[in-house]
């Protein structure tokens, strides 16, 4: 076994202890940490935005400047792709 | 990619309109339904591969063209911004929902609770929900038509230099 191998396996379980040690530390399945949070948006979404659909309303009202962010990616991605591919189109 | 047989450019023929009004439905019932702007855009989009896939992308930037595409993917932009400064204007903040509540369009405040669902509520959701639509409908398709162009394109120069 080479120095590199050493280090490879090293390092590997040191990952692998670091990602058992935070499965055990998680919470059980379905039972999320209770926040105040997901309640006022479940209990207000209807009343103070006028959507069914919460989700919705938490993406573009309560939430809108991640939204503005995604689209602002998704400008940038087509703004380079075009860009990058513009010269193939003239020559 | 070059064009298909005539089998596939007819079942595509057949089968577009279809997936384009349940992306279309996606789009305009964001506010009632799962799904919404960017998911309905995403199956839009989708039926646009559809037809690059079997009419070629030299036909498809003939009919359509990606500059036409940028344009529509800058409104899209342009109008959920300014959605999103009107609020500023009306409401107190950034993104402030000043449709919902008042007279207008998209006004109504529906029940607490599970309802029918009625399409005229949701302030400026619904409207948000079309400009995003548009806008990655646009975004999506121009960057897979412009790849495929340019592979294409490059496929058919190295065709040159070896034959």
């Amino acid at each position: 076994m080479s120095r590199r191998d050493m280090f490879a396996v090293v390092f590997f379980s040191i990952v692998c202890m670091f990602f058992i040690f935070s499965a055990l530390l998680m919470h059980p399945f379905g039972s999320p940490d209770e926040t105040d949070m997901d309640d006022m948006i479940i209990k207000n979404t209807q009343r103070e935005t006028g959507a069914n659909n919460g989700v919705t309303s938490v993406v573009f009202d309560y939430r809108g400047f991640d939204t503005l962010g995604e689209a602002t990616i998704l400008f940038t991605a087509v703004a380079g792709v075009v860009l990058l591919f513009r010269r193939m189109k003239e020559t | 990619m070059s064009e298909m047989s005539k089998i596939v450019r007819t079942i595509a023929a057949i089968v577009f309109p279809f997936i384009m009004i349940y992306g279309l439905y996606v789009i305009a019932h964001g506010h009632l339904t799962p799904g919404g702007g960017f998911q309905g855009g995403a199956i839009v989009a989708s039926a646009c591969a559809l037809l690059l896939v079997a009419y070629g992308s030299m036909w498809t930037m003939r009919r359509i063209g990606e500059k036409r595409l940028s344009v529509f993917e800058s409104i899209g932009a342009f109008f959920f911004i300014a959605l999103a400064l009107l609020g500023l204007f009306f409401g107190a903040v950034f993104f402030n929902n000043f449709l919902a509540g008042s007279s207008f369009l998209f006004g109504d405040i529906p029940m607490v609770g599970s309802n029918t669902g009625d399409m005229n509520t949701g302030g400026v959701l619904p409207l948000m929900n079309f400009a995003v639509g548009i806008k990655v409908v646009a975004g999506l398709f121009v960057i897979i038509l412009v790849m495929a162009y340019a592979s294409n394109h490059m496929e058919k120069k190295r065709g040159e230099k070896q034959g």
